[in-house]
């Protein structure tokens, strides 16, 4: 079984996100790293094709200056290959166009039986490219997995839901976007780190994908920032060091709030 | 002036409205001069009730059968839009809400803005507001181009009011082709059992993190004090992920987004993906051993304590007063 896990590269989470003034996105200049929320994708990609007796796991990704580190990462993991589409005429790309991109890229893969995505990117989470892949595909889409099974030709998903979860089948070939915890990420091991160097990478331009420049970047995304401002700021209140009495305090704002 | 037509992706938990379809009504109504629903069930004329009085004139009901419900709505909502001309559909930011936003943004061929925390109308302008980095920025958005404009809205955002309007009139459309993506089908539905008030709904929220150490610890810490405070437990997404409470518990940007009138964060960083979900409590309680955590930024009342130490204690003289 082929499978096709899409993945972010993003930058790292734990340093504070910044807004260029100019183009009014997100500063993706520096090193990026792979988005966490795609690592649970290629782990159970990983484990789909090995429970299938074979196959090959193709990473497909979208991002700035032919930026492949975390691409590396999910190498390193055990993925085969990579497809990578980085062009200038993408800055901007609003998800809709990140979509485009990403289905004609599994197209340009070819024979895959199953995409896998995240729910939503960890620094954008617009949250709709599973949904917009799946259309473009003319495929299924099974949405917030938190347990997938493959069987003759059919998934089976534990869909999350507001109060619960729903069982969901489709029909191979589909789309199954999945949450966090859906399975544990392997660390990649120092020799899947030095394999990972020479496993291919095949860089493509938009135009290599069929699509016309005006479909994607700011062309494409058919919206404007009218305004970026700081968020009224929530003040810090009382602090207080715990010297063993300090849920004696806790009760007393309790009280005030007439929480008690 | 208001928008002319705006409809509201509806969505029911059992026979009733969601509260952030209720949500999306309320504002809708105060916007636009026509607010109509759309809506996958067999059910709708137990919501008309609800939805009539929250501002809605008509509801469009879909019999989708067990097909997932947001693909059945993509593909009915484009076949609507195409004679009843919307100018505007909003979604609740939820997990069926954004089935049916993605798949019909293709279909449509339109761009989509997400997790809107406001919405405002200048003019012929529709404008999104939406907080980034944790709520500490305001970004606001404008649509440009063709109409229907499609947004989602995340749970919260507006209050939902009754507005006093008569019983919505239920209307049957057509399912319309979802081509392949219509082999999605629902097989069977899990209702997770829960005590005490909805985490949504409830006025003290009490959540654990990282710092609380174990799955061990979520009951007797987190859940105990949420009980005493008569409100519900949640959890940050750190935890979730380890495995140690269920999905449904989570706060925050990819989990729920909460409002009480208290939220105590026990053992929690505060990475801006938490925040983000719990910022707009009336009060927030934080405690935790690290003094420097971001949660303090956002506290009313900081305790700096292991969480081990505090909570049993407070639970102690919670439990002595009866």
């Amino acid at each position: 079984m082929n499978i096709a896990v899409c993945v972010k590269q993003i930058p790292d989470p734990a340093t504070p996100g910044e807004l260029d003034p100019e183009s009014k996105t997100l500063k993706r200049e520096g090193k990026l790293i792979l988005d966490e929320s795609d690592s649970y994708g290629v782990e159970m990609a990983l484990q789909l094709a090995d429970a299938a007796g074979g196959g090959e796991v193709t990473l497909v990704s979208m991002a700035p200056n032919n930026e492949v580190s975390g691409l590396r990462t999910a190498l390193a993991m055990g993925a085969a290959k990579a497809i990578l589409v980085s062009d200038d005429a993408l800055v901007g790309s609003d998800s809709l166009s990140t979509a485009k991109v990403l289905a004609k890229a599994i197209e340009r893969v070819g024979d895959i039986d199953l995409v896998l995505t995240a729910t939503e990117s960890t620094d954008g989470y617009t949250g709709t490219i599973p949904g917009q892949v799946a259309e473009l595909l003319g495929w299924p889409s099974l949405t917030f997995a938190k347990h997938i099974e493959i069987a003759d030709g059919k998934a089976t998903i534990q869909r999350q839901t507001e109060a619960g979860y729903d069982v969901v089948e489709a029909s191979l070939p589909a789309v199954v976007s999945v949450t966090a915890g859906v399975v544990e990420p392997r660390y990649p091991s120092f020799k899947g780190i030095m394999a990972a160097k020479n496993k291919p990478v095949d860089e493509v331009k938009v135009a290599d994908l069929g699509l016309s420049a005006d479909q994607v970047g700011w062309a494409g995304a058919r919206q404007t920032i009218t305004n970026i401002e700081a968020a009224p700021a929530r003040e810090a209140g009382e602090k207080v060091e715990d010297d063993g009495t300090a849920h004696e305090r806790v009760v007393a704002f309790l009280e005030q709030l007439k929480v008690i | 002036m208001g928008i002319p037509k705006i409809w509201v992706y509806a969505e029911a938990e059992g026979d009733k409205p969601a509260t952030s379809t209720l949500e999306l009504l309320t504002k809708a109504r105060e916007i636009g001069d026509t607010v109509e629903c759309v809506y996958v069930g067999v059910n709708a004329d137990a919501l008309a009730g609800a939805l009539g009085e929250h501002g809605a004139t008509k509801v469009h009901a879909v019999d989708g059968g067990d097909v997932l419900a947001g693909v059945v709505g993509a593909a009915a909502l484009a076949a609507l839009i195409a004679t009843e001309q919307p100018d505007l559909v909003l979604f609740a930011q939820s997990y069926d809400g954004r089935d049916a936003l993605s798949r019909l943004s293709v279909k449509l061929d339109r761009p989509v803005l997400t997790n809107g925390t406001d919405l405002k109308v200048d003019g012929d302008s529709v404008l999104i507001g939406t907080a980034i980095f944790g709520g500490n920025t305001l970004v606001d958005t404008v649509f440009e181009g063709e109409k229907p404009f499609l947004a989602a809205i995340r749970p919260k955002s507006f209050a939902a009011e009754p507005g006093g309007g008569a019983a919505a009139e239920v209307v049957t459309a057509a399912p319309g082709d979802a081509g392949r993506g219509a082999e999605a089908k629902v097989l069977e539905r899990h209702i997770e059992e829960r005590e005490g008030p909805k985490l949504e709904e409830a006025t003290v929220v009490v959540s654990g993190g990282r710092g609380i150490g174990s799955a061990e610890a979520y009951e007797p810490l987190v859940e105990e004090l949420a009980k005493l405070l008569g409100g519900a437990s949640g959890a940050s997404r750190a935890i979730v992920d380890a495995g140690w409470v269920p999905y449904s518990k989570q706060v925050g940007q990819t989990g729920k987004t909460v409002k009480p009138k208290l939220y105590v964060a026990l053992g929690i960083s505060g990475a801006t993906q938490h925040l983000v979900g719990m910022k707009g409590s009336d009060t927030i309680l934080a405690i935790n051993k690290d003094s420097e955590a971001p949660i303090f930024s956002v506290a009313d009342l900081g305790i700096v304590g292991d969480v081990h130490k505090v909570v049993p204690k407070l639970i102690e003289a919670l439990k002595a007063r009866g």
